[in-house]
């Protein structure tokens, strides 16, 4: 105890935080009030008075449906999609005489169609329901009276209930911290997945409770809790807590929130006050929008095609009808006799044509409905199951160390992977691993560190492929680098030089020394000590300033001690001896984003006063003294080194102060820090700017925001595909430009422009505290930045060099704006690359929505945390990364990955696979349907429109389910233009999918003209083959049943060898699935045929007696086989000869044994590099062209 | 023994390896010029010789095609037909020849036409019992033969439109004085016969009632043994079409003129439909019908021409398989 006790006061010594004790004033009057109702009687849940409150249990729900409820209302559901409405009419008429066919033939393949996709639903929920059941059983301590705590499952808790919460647990319900492990009642919180900030939050309990810190103290603890009513606002809370006769005020700082995470605690107690759906984060969880793909949607539009066509062959059907049945009573004379006109039904009635043609019409409708692929949805959702499993099961994709595998949440979004063509990310978590790893350093003028960041290891493996020749100068030292794990984290710097005490031989040892003591003390961090092993680990604000003092601390410089007013560390003297030393700690001037530096005072063991200072190098460089300014240049160089190299570069220096001067100094910031005010913060930064002055340089660090493994590869090869990358992130501009830099993203010579609302004179507005006329000039100063940035782009397109835009996130609220965010994003659009600092989550929604509606394109969201929550929603496609903790990003996303290089595979090989699997399949399958549903409308046109099928009634209703469904699936499921090796070598591939080449409307019609063609030749060639003479050695003549057998035996063939034709990869599956449909078909006629006759009807024998013994069966069969593909074959044989797509180029190239040959497949792939391209092999590029520039002019 | 199982548990655990990874082993074609041409060429001398042979068989077969509708009716009635169809009072007998114009081997089969008949109508081709057929009267639920259903309140056997507007035209045929011998036995499908009309179903109450549409049943003759109507109740799928009367068993010559006696009872005159007589041997394809011969000439040669075609572009323009710059987008978007 004594031990937190001690910690808590330190904190409060370095952060001051304005923990605000909440007072009873403003919206405290409003308890008891309407929205003010809620009463909770602490402690006693189960008393009479809560008992008639009757607030809802704590068990929550996330499932779709109950199971009263799932079959009305996935019923309606499925009805509720045009085409399987209509379906359902045609089942209900086909119990008419209307029905050309009968009921059962109709309605069991809706049934299966609608019971598979029901089925579907209810897995789905079931392993919705699965996961309630495990969250509701997770345990929390509760009190059970007499001051026993037991575990009680989350779902029992009730309102008024006293719970026990340990160190990283989450909180089980909307809670009131009661008190805490430490003294002071404080608890840290994670609020990661409601917000998505990382940094834990501080919660204060009341100061009546904050003593009832065991468990024996609840034994007679009694409270009423009076607060607001259920809402979804995260951030107020307004309630009194009442102890005994005391009132005492209760505000959102008491309040601890489901979904948080106790941190950095031991433990706390709390109150339930809100339970299940009425706690905050079950209140704020919205609906996930249902995403549909663009796939989809424009089929959609060709069903309603279909339909349209369906509605005008059945009118014209139905005229036609409509007159020769007119005819049949002429002047009261029977024509057609053998149709008895003179006794007949509605149906048929001459008299009344007109109503007997309307009739006809639905009639027509249904018998036409085959034109409208009834499986189609169904299949096309099995098929997206099961490409979400391959995309599950992909072991590329797999992260073995934390044994995450890819996880497609959303299946319906498989194809738009295929589309993207902008992809937005986030930045930490997402490009980085949210680590910091000192690598480098400058002290005194000489750079230190051999460590490489991911950004040169992937210059340098270019370097080493065959294309790179030229350049030379990065990373002499890469041989030498073996991959050294480093081993402490934060800490990847290897240079023998300093380290293991060999700074003291270096020409420079004293600076060096002072760099690392400065290293060690000027920092906000607070030392840890394991009491077993004696280690010392850091908690810092940051992962930067733990890098620092993890640095220090490696090079011999361990900080392990820091009291209210002192920094103790063990360090070297120049003599290379060990020595404790304590420093005693005057001032702490802080970081603010403003002031771009922290300082601290301290006065050392020989009494001098030293103010030590690190900062940004903007601001550091003009505070330097003249006599500081020995090693500037050096310094200036190696930084841009470094930033170039993606490193977070800060400036060291220090100087010595005079007694007078910081008496003065300290009165004065005393006296600043005690101003109450809203111009406090302004005067301290006054105050401290006059003492950070005539520094001494000392050097510079340069730490790495260590990218996720891969990263830059991966954004290489994105960009290779042409997809656009931009990265919207919460972080500091220079952060955020130094990840762009690490990313390749950004590059050397790359023009920039930035929109940045922090000039001095939108300041001095905003201090002068016109609110109108502040956001007035910023608006016109974004507006002149747009349109200057415009200027840029159009010159520098001449030059085809490239410009990279960076926005923060002040201007960005302008830039969103109505007026401006058209040429704002036109300006984005033109850019290569578009980095958005300082962002706040609804920004980065907004500015998906805009790239998203404004231009059309698909784009992909990819974040790891709850702020990038609101842009995965938005985005065509939401990615979570889920490699960390925090489940919110993954649990709103539509697929998640553990990985950022994951993408890669992700969109390149399973997008580009996807999208071309369903996008064939949705036109194969309109293709087969048209091929059918033309020969029903063709034979119309020869019996009097009557209504009659060719085909038998299950002929009739198993194509769709039986026969030709199969093939499809293996299409969507199996088929595979280009190995997924090969979609990586040719990243380009996938501007197939942005194009969306394979899904226009005129490949659409294309194949639906296919489809009328393939009616065509197989209707007319089976009558005309098989008109009245006999069609067989034994003169039998044919007749309807024998035509619809024949002509049903030139459907399948011709429709499963059109697949087989038109897919370049067979597995034994496809060769499975299509010639096994073929056989399938004569089973089945066999099967069929040999039933009873009242079963099999007109097929009764069809096959065994009639057709197979014929020849001109088999024949005909052939020859309307190969007529119908004849077209299509002459037409691809062409097309791929001579006007090629990209994808059957690389078939090509695989063909010709050539994929191995680098430099020919360089050849094909370089021309897809533009000079807006980014990542590090356009990088290279531009570096070895401007190299080459200047070799040159030097000549 | 346990060293196989493991042998075979890895070799499933691979392929089910293979299998999710999508890398199992598949052949992929690749439509090359080789191949392309091969295969124009491998279909045109496939398709060319085989439509010479189905020629070769239509043309072997002898057909006698005698048009009579028309000239079987007296020159008197050719006005109104329709009043001299449906007058039973005058004798429908017509004299026809044909004259054989090439040896006809036998079986020499015998069709009856009709032309703009339309079996294929939905309301007729519904209108018929399959169960009565079989089962007779015993099966009552007939409703789908309406409206021949039932007269005078009794069921009619066989019941439907079908049945009812049988044919009746008859057919006998003389050559050289003696009367040819016509087969008119097994003229209908075994399985129709042995499955579908009951041998002990005998027509019942048939062409009782006011309205008389086609032929008369022999009461006594089940029906699975009424071939005609066997024939005549599988419809046909076009309105065109022709139904087996009978097979001549006698091998008939050159310029042999055969005399053909029929009755003229069926009424085609109504709905204007043209009534036919054939004589036709057959091949191994069947009857008369260059369509199929024809057919896969066309398509044969047209291989053929294709791939002459293809390999003549082919050499013409050459270049290199992997030359992105003709793709649709390297021409457009990418290039700015």
């Amino acid at each position: 105890m004594a031990g937190a006790r001690r910690r808590k006061q330190q904190f409060s010594r370095i952060h001051a935080f304005s923990c605000g004790k909440a007072s009873f004033k403003g919206d405290h009057s409003l308890i008891g009030g309407p929205g003010f109702s809620r009463v909770i009687y602490c402690n006693d849940p189960e008393c009479f008075e809560a008992s008639l409150r009757n607030y809802c249990d704590n068990y929550v729900r996330s499932t779709k449906y109950t199971l009263a409820t799932f079959f009305p209302k996935s019923l309606f559901e499925q009805f509720k999609r045009a085409a399987n409405f209509y379906f359902l009419i045609c089942a209900i008429l086909a119990f008419t005489p209307l029905s050309p066919y009968s009921a059962v033939s109709n309605v069991l393949p809706l049934v299966v169609v609608i019971g598979a996709t029901m089925g579907k639903e209810a897995i789905e929920d079931w392993r919705r329901y699965k996961q309630d059941i495990e969250v509701n059983n997770r345990e929390v301590k509760m009190h059970q009276g007499d001051g026993v705590f037991e575990h009680t499952k989350w779902m029992d808790l009730k309102v008024g209930d006293i719970v026990k919460v340990e160190k990283d647990e989450f909180f089980p319900a909307d809670l009131i911290l009661l008190s805490s492990s430490y003294e002071e009642a404080i608890c840290y919180v994670e609020t990661m997945n409601l917000d998505g900030e990382t940094n834990l939050k501080l919660k204060q309990a009341p100061d009546a409770t904050s003593s009832l810190n065991e468990d024996s103290s609840f034994q007679n603890f009694k409270a009423i809790i009076r607060c607001e009513d259920p809402n979804a606002n995260l951030y107020s809370f307004v309630g009194s807590l009442e102890l005994g006769n005391e009132q005492h005020p209760l505000s959102p700082q008491q309040l601890l929130l489901r979904g948080s995470k106790l941190r950095n605690t031991d433990y706390i107690y709390g109150v339930v006050i809100f339970t299940g759906r009425d706690t905050k984060v079950v209140q704020n969880s919205t609906e996930p929008p249902s995403k549909r793909s663009k796939v989809e949607k424009r089929m959609d539009k060709i069903v309603y095609f279909l339909f349209a066509v369906l509605v005008v062959l059945s009118i014209i059907g139905s005229i036609f009808f409509g007159i020769e049945t007119r005819e049949d009573l002429e002047n009261g004379r029977m024509t057609r006799w053998y149709l008895r006109p003179d006794d007949t039904t509605i149906y048929y009635n001459p008299k009344r044509a007109a109503v007997a043609a309307i009739l006809q019409f639905l009639t027509a409708l249904m018998l036409y409905s085959y034109l409208i692929p009834i499986s189609l949805y169904v299949s096309i959702e099995i098929v997206k199951v099961l490409q979400s499993i391959f995309i599950n099961q992909d072991l590329h994709m797999y992260y073995e160390e934390a044994d995450k595998p890819a996880r497609a949440r959303t299946s319906n979004l498989n194809e738009e992977l295929g589309q993207v063509d902008t992809i937005l990310s986030d930045k930490t978590g997402t490009l980085t691993c949210n680590s910091m790893e000192f690598i480098k350093c400058s002290i005194a003028g000489t750079s230190y560190g051999h460590g490489i960041t991911e950004v040169e290891r992937a210059l340098a493996w270019r370097k080493g492929s065959p294309m790179a020749q030229e350049v030379a100068e990065v990373g002499d030292q890469v041989k030498e680098i073996k991959e050294e794990k480093p081993s402490v984290k934060g800490f990847n710097f290897v240079d023998e030089r300093i380290m293991n005490g060999n700074w003291l031989n270096e020409p420079h040892a004293d600076v060096i020394q002072k760099f690392l003591r400065l290293l060690a003390i000027c920092h906000t961090a607070i030392p840890e000590v394991d009491e077993e092993t004696g280690r010392i680990s850091y908690e810092a604000e940051s992962p930067d300033e733990a890098a620092f003092v993890v640095a220090a601390k490696e090079l011999g410089f361990e900080f392990y001690e820091r009291t209210q007013t002192s920094i103790s560390l063990y360090e070297f003297d120049l003599s290379g001896k060990k020595v404790e030393r304590s420093y005693n700690l005057l001032n702490i001037l802080e970081f603010s984003s403003s002031r771009k530096r922290m300082s601290v005072i301290l006065r050392n063991e020989e009494g001098k006063l030293l103010l030590l200072c690190k900062g940004a190098d903007s601001v550091m460089f003009e505070r330097l003294a003249k006599n500081g300014q020995e090693f500037v240049e050096k310094t200036k160089e190696h930084i841009e080194e470094y930033a170039d190299a993606g490193l977070r570069t800060l400036v060291l220096a220090y100087r010595e102060i005079d007694e007078e001067e910081y008496v003065e100094f300290n009165e004065k910031f005393t006296e600043a820090k005690n101003v109450v005010s809203a111009d406090r913060e302004e005067m301290i930064e006054e105050v401290a700017e006059k003492i950070e002055r005539d520094l001494i340089l000392l050097g510079a660090t340069a730490v790495e925001d260590k990218l996720q493994n891969g990263v830059p590869e991966c954004i290489d090869k994105l960009a290779q595909a042409g997809i656009k990358i931009w990265v919207l992130t919460g972080d500091k501009m220079e952060t955020a430009i130094n990840i762009g830099f690490a990313c390749s993203l950004l590059r050397q010579g790359m023009k920039q422009v930035v929109i940045n609302s922090e000039t001095p004179e939108n300041k001095a507005l905003e201090k002068a505290g016109d609110k109108t006329a502040t956001a007035v000039a910023y608006k016109a100063s974004v507006l002149q930045q747009i349109s200057e940035g415009k200027q840029l782009l159009i010159s520098s397109n001449e030059n085809s060099e490239a410009v990279a835009l960076i926005v923060d996130g002040k201007s960005l609220t302008y830039a969103l704006e109505d007026d401006v965010k058209d040429s704002f994003l036109e300006l984005a659009i033109g850019c290569a690359s578009v980095i958005c600092c300082r962002s706040s989550p609804k920004q980065k929604a907004l500015v998906t929505r805009l790239v998203k509606t404004k231009t059309g394109s698909t784009t992909l969201a990819i974040g790891d945390g709850a702020n990038d929550v609101g842009m995965l929603q938005e985005a065509d496609i939401g990615v979570g990364i889920s490699g960390v903790e925090g489940m919110q990003a993954v649990m709103s996303s539509d697929i998640a990955i553990a990985q950022f290089r994951y993408l890669e595979r992700l969109l390149l090989v399973h997008g580009h696979w996807c999208y071309r699997r369903i996008s064939s399949m949705i036109c194969y399958f309109f293709y087969k349907n048209i091929a059918f549903g033309f020969t029903l409308f063709f034979y119309e046109i020869y019996a009097s429109f009557s209504g009659q099928a060719v085909y038998n009634d299950w002929f009739l209703s198993l194509y769709n389910v039986f026969f030709t469904s199969l093939p499809v699936i293996a299409l969507g499921v199996f088929d595979q233009d280009v190995s997924s090796r090969l979609c990586l070598k040719f990243p380009l591939l996938y501007q197939e999918g942005i194009q969306n080449v394979l899904f226009s409307w005129l490949r659409i019609l294309a194949w639906v003209f296919n489809g009328v063609l393939s009616a065509t030749i197989i209707f007319f060639f089976c009558i005309q083959a098989m008109k009245y003479q006999a069609f067989r050695k034994g003169g039998e003549v044919s007749d309807l049943e024998v035509l619809g057998a024949t002509m049903y035996t030139c459907v399948v063939w011709v429709v499963n060898c059109q697949m087989a034709l038109s897919i370049t990869y067979f597995t034994y599956i496809q060769h499975l699935f299509i010639w096994g449909g073929i056989i399938l078909w004569y089973i089945f006629l066999m099967a069929y045929g040999a039933m009873d006759p009242d079963i099999s009807t007109t097929a009764y024998e069809v096959f065994i007696e009639a057709c197979a013994p014929a020849g001109s069966y088999w024949l005909l069969t052939l020859l309307v086989l190969i007529a119908s593909l004849l077209p299509y074959f002459a037409y691809s044989a062409i097309q791929i000869r001579f006007f090629p797509m990209y994808h059957q180029m690389i078939q090509w190239i695989r063909s010709d044994g050539q994929s191995d040959d680098p430099e020919y497949c360089n050849m094909v792939r370089q021309r897809s590099i533009r000079h807006t391209t980014v990542g590090y092999t356009a990088r290279f590029e531009a570096k070895s062209k401007s190299s080459k520039e200047r070799g040159e002019d030097n000549r | 023994m346990a060293d196989m199982n493991r042998e075979r548990h890895r070799t499933r655990e691979t392929a089910f390896y293979l299998f999710t990874q999508q890398s199992l082993p598949a052949c992929k074609p690749v439509l090359t010029p080789g191949w392309v041409i091969t295969i124009f060429l491998f279909m045109g001398l496939i398709f060319i010789p085989v439509g010479l042979i189905t020629l070769r068989a239509s043309h072997s077969v002898v057909e006698i095609v005698d048009r009579y509708d028309t000239e079987c009716v007296p020159e008197a009635f050719r006005i109104d037909k329709i009043s001299y169809i449906q007058d039973d009072s005058i004798p429908k007998n017509c004299s026809r020849f044909m004259k054989v114009h090439k040896y006809m081997k036998a079986p020499i089969y015998i069709y009856y036409q009709l032309d703009n008949y339309y079996q294929n109508h939905r309301r007729y081709v519904k209108s018929r019992s399959d169960k009565q057929l079989l089962h007779g009267q015993k099966y009552h639920d007939t409703s789908s033969c309406q409206p021949v259903e039932l007269n005078n309140g009794q069921p009619i056997v066989p019941c439907g439109l079908i049945a009812w507007s049988l044919f009746n035209d008859s057919f006998t045929f003389i050559r050289e004085r003696a009367e040819l011998k016509v087969n008119r036995k097994n003229i209908a499908w075994k399985s129709d016969r042995d499955h579908k009309f009951g041998k002990n179903v005998h027509p019942f109450n048939f062409q009782n009632g006011t309205l008389i549409g086609g032929g008369k049943l022999n009461p006594k003759v089940p029906l699975s043994d009424q071939e005609d109507l066997i024939v005549w109740m599988r419809t046909s799928a076009l309105p065109s079409f022709r139904k087996l009367y009978g097979r001549i068993k006698e091998d008939l010559d050159a310029d042999d003129v055969i005399v053909v006696n029929l009755m003229n009872n069926y009424n085609t005159y109504s709905f204007g439909g043209k009534k036919k007589l054939v004589l036709s041997t057959s091949s191994w394809l069947g009857g008369k019908n260059d369509f199929l011969g024809h057919a896969c000439v066309i398509i044969g040669s047209s291989s053929l021409i294709l791939a002459i075609v293809f390999t003549l572009l082919h050499l013409k323009y050459r270049r290199p398989y992997g030359d992105t710059s003709y793709l649709p987008w390297s021409r457009k978007s990418l290039s700015g």
